[in-house]
C-alpha cells in the first residue's frame, strides 16, 4: 500500500464540518433530514478512520517512520506554521475507537432525542406532534461540529492545531451540556443545565490556560511545534531537561519539568482529573447521548491523549531529574480512588458513571505516570468502548423510566390540571426490576458494567486494567499498585450496586412497573458497543498468559511498543505475573460479591434507605456531597471573585465613575461657554449678518421685478437712452 | 430730383418710435403686438434704404428683410396664438394682469 493512501487522512474530518454547515444553514427545519445528513457523514467518516486505521495496523514498518503530511498554513514572523495530519500507532488506534464510538452515538441519538419531559407540548406544538426535541436539528449540528474536533485532535500533527480543535471540543461541550437551557428544577440547590454548561467551561479554562502557557514555552524553545520534529529529536530534549529556569516557591526547575507540567493541568482540565474534577458530574445535566460521547469516550480522552502525545517530554523531564512524572502518577492515582469513593453514594444513575469515568481517566493518568503509556492508550481504547455503552444504557433506562412515568400519568391521568409531583427518571432508587422490562439494555449495561469492574477473564476492562496493575507493579511503584487495587475493588462494588439497584428487585415506582424497551436506533448501538466491551479486551491479552495469550493477539500494544522507539521510548512489556494478576482478580471479585451481598441478595423494597448509609454512618453524608468540593471551591474561588466583582462595581460606581462625570461635566461647561461666547456671540452674528445684508439688497432689488414686460422694456429704454448720452462724455 | 437717404432713415425712426410707443403703452396685449410689428418694419425700411444707397450690387440687405418678414410673420402667429390661450383662461388680455412672471 502506497503512502498515498494516508492522504485519505485529510478527508476525515470533511465530512463531519460539511454536515454541520448543511444542518444550520439549509436542513435545520427539517428534522429527520438533519439527522440523516449527520449520520451518513459520521458513517463516512467512519469508513475513512478505520480505512486509514487498519492499513496502518497492517504495515507496521511504517511506525519506523509516521506518516506526517503537511501544508504551510500560518506565517508568523519568520516561522511558517504547517498544517498536518500525521498517522502513528498511537493515532490509528485513536482512529479506530472514536470513529466507531461516534457513529454508534449518532444513530443512537437518532432515537434518543424525542420530545423532553421538562418542556411544555403547547409551546412547541409541530415538535410534539413529531415527537422530536424542538432542537433536534441543533443536536445534530452540534454533535457533527463535535465529532470535527474529536476526529482533527486526533489526526492533527503539530499541538497547535491540536490546541485549535481542543477548544473547539470544549466549545461543543459548553454548547451541549446547556442544551436544555431552559430545563429547571424544583430544587434551587440542584444545578441547572445552563450553570452546568458554564461551570464545565470556566472549569476547563483553568487549565487550558496553562496548556497553552506551555505551549508557548515549547515553542520559544523548540522553534516548531510539529510533534515528529519536537519527540523524534532526543537530543533537544535531553538539552531542554538539562536547561534550568528559576521559578519563585519552586527553586529551580528545567524548562522541560515546567512545560511538561503546565501542559498537564491542561489534561487534568479536560480529562477532569482532581482537583479540576468538579465540572465533569455536572456536565451529565446534558442530553445522554452528549454524557457518552463527549463526557465519557471522547473528549475527556483527548487529555489522556494528550500526555500520550507528550510522552517523550515527560520521559525526558523525568530523566533530568523532574518529578513531574511523579506527579502525574500521584494525581491519576489519587483521582482514581478519591472518585471511585465519591461514586459509592450517588444515588443519580449517570452521576455514578461520571465519577467512574473520572476514576477511570485516573488510572490512564496514573500509568501515563509510571510510564506504562502503551497501557494507558490500550484501557483508553477500551474504556471508551465499555463506558459508551454503560452512558448509552443509562440513556436507555432513563428514557425507558420517563416513559414509564407518562404511561403511568396517564393511566391515572384524571388529574389534567398540570399539578404533577416532579419525578426524577435518573435516579436509581425510583427504579428496579428494569432487567424483565428492558432485556435488551438490561443485558448489554451488565456487560458493560462487568467490564468496567473487570470481570476476569472474559471482559475487556479485565485485560486493559490489568496492565496498568502489572506495569505498577513491575515498576515497583507500590504505593500506585495499592491505591489502584483499593479503586478496582470500590469500582466492582459501585458497578454492581448500581446493576442490582437499577435491574434487580422488584419495580420501587409505577415509572419503573411501566417502563418500556426502546426503539431498535437505541438498542443496537448497545449491541454493538457490547461486542467491543468483550471481545475489544484481546488486544490487551499478555501473549504469555497461559491460553489465551496464545488465541488472542496483542498486536496493537506491540505496534505502539515499536512507535515508542521512534520516540525513544522503551516501554518493556510487563511480564505476566499472577501475584498482581491474583490481586486485581480477588479485588474485583470481592467487590463484585460486596455488591451483591448489600443490594443483590435482598433487592431493595420501595422508600427503604440504601444500606450503605447505616455501614458508613457520616462518612456517606459526606460521599454524597461529593467532599463538599463544591461548596469549598464556592467559598474559595467563586465568593471571592463574585466579591471582587462587587467591590470593583462599587468602586467603579463611587470613584471612576464620578472621576467621569466630573470630566464631562467640564467638557459640558466648556462646551456650552464656547457656544455662548464664540458660536452665539461670533459666529453666528457674522452668519447672520451677511443673511440680513442679501436679504436688505433683495427686498430692494424685488421692487424691480414687476412681472411687466412692458416695465422691463421701459428700463432697457432708459438704460439706452442713458448710454447714449454717455457717449460724448466716454468719448 | 432724388430723394435723400436721411428721408427714409427719418421716416424709419419715426415708425419704430411710434412702434416702441404702443409697445410701450397699450394695455391690450393684440395693440403690444401690433407695436412690435411695427418696430420690425421700422428696422426692414432701414435695411432697404441702406442696400439702395451704400450697397447696390450686394444682396444681402434684401435677403436679410426677407427673413425679418419670415421671423416677424412666425412670431405673430405664434403670439396670437398665445393670446388665444391666455384669453380663453383668463377671459383677459390686459398684459397688467398677466404677471405670472412674478412669482
Amino acid at each position: 500500500m502506497s503512502e498515498s493512501f494516508f492522504n485519505l487522512t485529510w478527508l476525515i474530518p470533511l465530512p463531519m464540518v460539511l454536515a454541520f454547515f448543511a444542518i444550520i444553514l439549509f436542513a435545520n427545519p427539517k428534522k429527520r433530514l438533519s439527522s440523516n445528513i449527520a449520520i451518513g457523514a459520521v458513517i463516512l467518516s467512519w469508513i475513512m478512520s478505520w480505512a486509514v486505521a487498519i492499513s496502518f495496523f497492517i504495515n507496521p514498518e511504517l511506525t519506523e517512520a509516521p506518516i506526517d503530511l503537511t501544508v504551510p498554513w500560518l506565517p508568523v514572523g519568520s516561522h511558517v506554521f504547517h498544517a498536518g495530519v500525521a498517522v502513528d500507532a498511537v493515532t490509528a488506534g485513536m482512529l479506530f475507537m472514536v470513529g466507531f464510538v461516534l457513529t454508534m452515538i449518532f444513530i443512537y441519538s437518532a432515537g434518543y432525542m424525542t420530545f423532553p419531559g421538562h418542556l411544555d407540548p403547547k409551546k412547541y406544538p409541530d415538535a410534539a406532534k413529531e415527537g422530536l426535541d424542538p432542537r433536534y436539528s441543533r443536536f445534530f449540528a452540534y454533535i457533527s461540529l463535535f465529532a470535527t474536533g474529536m476526529l482533527g485532535l486526533v489526526i492533527a500533527d503539530n499541538l497547535l492545531m491540536l490546541f485549535m480543535f481542543w477548544e473547539l471540543m470544549g466549545l461543543c461541550s459548553y454548547l451541549l451540556i446547556g442544551f436544555w437551557f431552559d430545563k429547571s428544577y424544583p430544587d434551587p440547590k440542584q444545578i441547572t443545565p445552563k450553570a452546568a454548561g458554564l461551570k464545565a467551561f470556566l472549569t476547563t479554562r483553568v487549565g487550558d490556560v496553562l496548556f497553552m502557557m506551555g505551549l508557548i514555552f515549547l515553542f520559544i524553545h523548540a522553534g516548531d511545534l510539529n510533534f515528529q520534529a519536537i519527540f523524534g529529536n532526543h537530543e533537544f530534549l535531553e538539552e531542554l531537561a538539562a536547561s534550568k529556569v528559576y521559578l519563585p516557591i519552586f527553586g529551580n526547575v528545567s524548562w522541560a519539568g515546567l512545560i511538561a507540567m503546565l501542559i498537564f493541568w491542561g489534561s487534568i482540565g479536560k480529562s477532569a482529573q482532581f482537583p479540576l474534577h468538579v465540572w465533569l458530574p455536572d456536565a451529565m445535566e446534558g442530553p445522554t447521548p452528549v454524557s457518552a460521547l463527549i463526557h465519557a469516550a471522547t473528549m475527556v480522552s483527548a487529555g489522556v491523549y494528550l500526555i500520550v502525545r507528550m510522552s517523550p517530554l515527560f520521559a525526558a523531564a523525568a530523566h533530568g531529574g523532574s518529578s513531574v512524572m511523579m506527579f502525574v502518577a500521584f494525581i491519576g492515582a489519587f483521582t482514581a480512588l478519591f472518585s471511585a469513593t465519591i461514586a459509592l453514594a450517588q444515588k443519580d444513575i449517570k452521576k455514578v458513571l461520571a465519577y467512574s469515568t473520572i476514576s477511570q481517566l485516573g488510572y490512564m493518568v496514573a500509568a501515563l505516570g509510571i510510564g506504562a503509556w502503551v497501557a494507558a492508550v490500550i484501557h483508553l481504547l477500551i474504556h471508551a468502548f465499555f463506558k459508551a455503552l454503560l452512558f448509552m444504557g443509562s440513556g436507555s433506562v432513563i428514557h425507558g423510566v420517563h416513559h414509564g412515568h407518562e404511561h403511568a400519568h396517564h393511566a391515572h391521568g384524571h388529574d389534567a390540571h398540570g399539578h404533577e409531583e416532579y419525578f426524577d427518571a435518573q435516579d436509581m432508587f425510583n427504579m428496579g426490576g428494569l432487567l424483565k422490562r428492558m432485556p435488551i439494555t438490561g443485558w448489554t449495561f451488565i456487560i458493560g458494567g462487568a467490564s468496567l469492574s473487570a470481570f476476569p477473564l472474559i471482559t475487556a476492562g479485565f485485560w486493559s486494567k490489568d496492565e496498568i496493575l502489572a506495569h505498577a507493579w513491575d515498576g515497583g511503584h507500590m504505593a500506585v499498585f495499592w491505591t489502584l487495587a483499593a479503586a478496582a475493588f470500590l469500582t466492582a462494588f459501585y458497578t454492581f450496586r448500581q446493576i442490582f439497584l437499577t435491574f434487580v428487585g422488584e419495580p420501587r415506582t409505577e415509572a419503573a412497573k411501566h417502563a418500556p424497551e426502546n426503539v431498535r436506533a437505541m438498542t443496537w448501538p448497545l449491541v454493538a458497543l457490547a461486542f467491543f466491551a468483550i471481545f475489544g479486551g484481546f488486544i490487551a491479552v499478555p501473549h504469555d498468559f497461559p491460553v489465551v495469550g496464545a488465541i488472542a493477539s496483542d498486536f496493537l500494544a506491540q505496534l505502539m511498543e515499536m512507535q515508542g522507539e521512534f520516540y525513544h521510548l522503551h516501554v518493556a512489556p510487563a511480564a505476566f505475573n499472577w501475584l498482581p494478576a491474583g490481586i486485581s482478580m480477588l479485588l474485583a471479585l470481592s467487590g463484585m460479591f460486596a455488591g451483591w451481598l448489600m443490594y443483590g441478595r435482598k433487592p431493595l423494597k420501595a422508600g427503604q434507605p440504601d444500606p450503605l448509609r447505616n455501614w458508613l454512618g457520616p462518612l456517606y453524608d459526606v460521599l454524597e456531597n461529593k467532599y463538599y468540593f463544591d461548596e469549598l471551591y464556592n467559598f474559595l474561588f467563586i465568593q471571592p471573585a463574585m466579591k471582587l466583582a462587587s467591590f470593583a462595581f462599587t468602586f467603579d460606581r463611587c470613584v471612576i465613575d464620578k472621576i467621569v462625570r466630573t470630566v464631562a461635566a467640564f467638557g459640558a461647561w466648556l462646551a456650552r461657554s464656547l457656544r455662548r461666547w464664540i458660536d452665539e456671540g461670533i459666529i453666528d452674528r457674522a452668519v447672520n449678518f451677511s443673511g440680513l445684508v442679501t436679504q436688505g439688497f433683495g427686498s430692494v432689488l424685488r421692487l424691480v421685478q414687476t412681472g411687466q414686460a412692458q416695465n422691463y422694456l421701459l428700463i432697457m429704454l432708459l438704460s439706452v437712452v442713458i448710454l447714449l448720452l454717455l457717449i460724448p462724455f466716454g468719448g | 430730383m432724388t430723394i435723400p437717404l436721411s428721408w427714409y432713415l427719418v421716416f424709419a425712426a419715426a415708425l419704430f418710435s411710434i412702434g416702441f410707443f404702443t409697445t410701450l403703452s397699450r394695455r391690450n396685449a393684440v395693440a403690444v403686438l401690433m407695436g412690435v410689428e411695427l418696430m420690425l418694419n421700422a428696422v426692414n425700411v432701414n435695411l432697404v434704404a441702406f442696400w439702395r444707397y451704400l450697397t447696390p450690387t450686394d444682396m444681402a440687405g434684401q435677403i436679410f428683410v426677407v427673413f425679418v418678414f419670415t421671423v416677424a410673420a412666425a412670431e405673430a402667429a405664434v403670439g396670437l396664438a398665445l393670446m388665444i390661450s391666455i384669453y380663453r383662461t383668463r377671459k383677459t388680455i390686459n398684459i397688467d394682469e398677466i404677471t405670472d412672471l412674478k412669482r
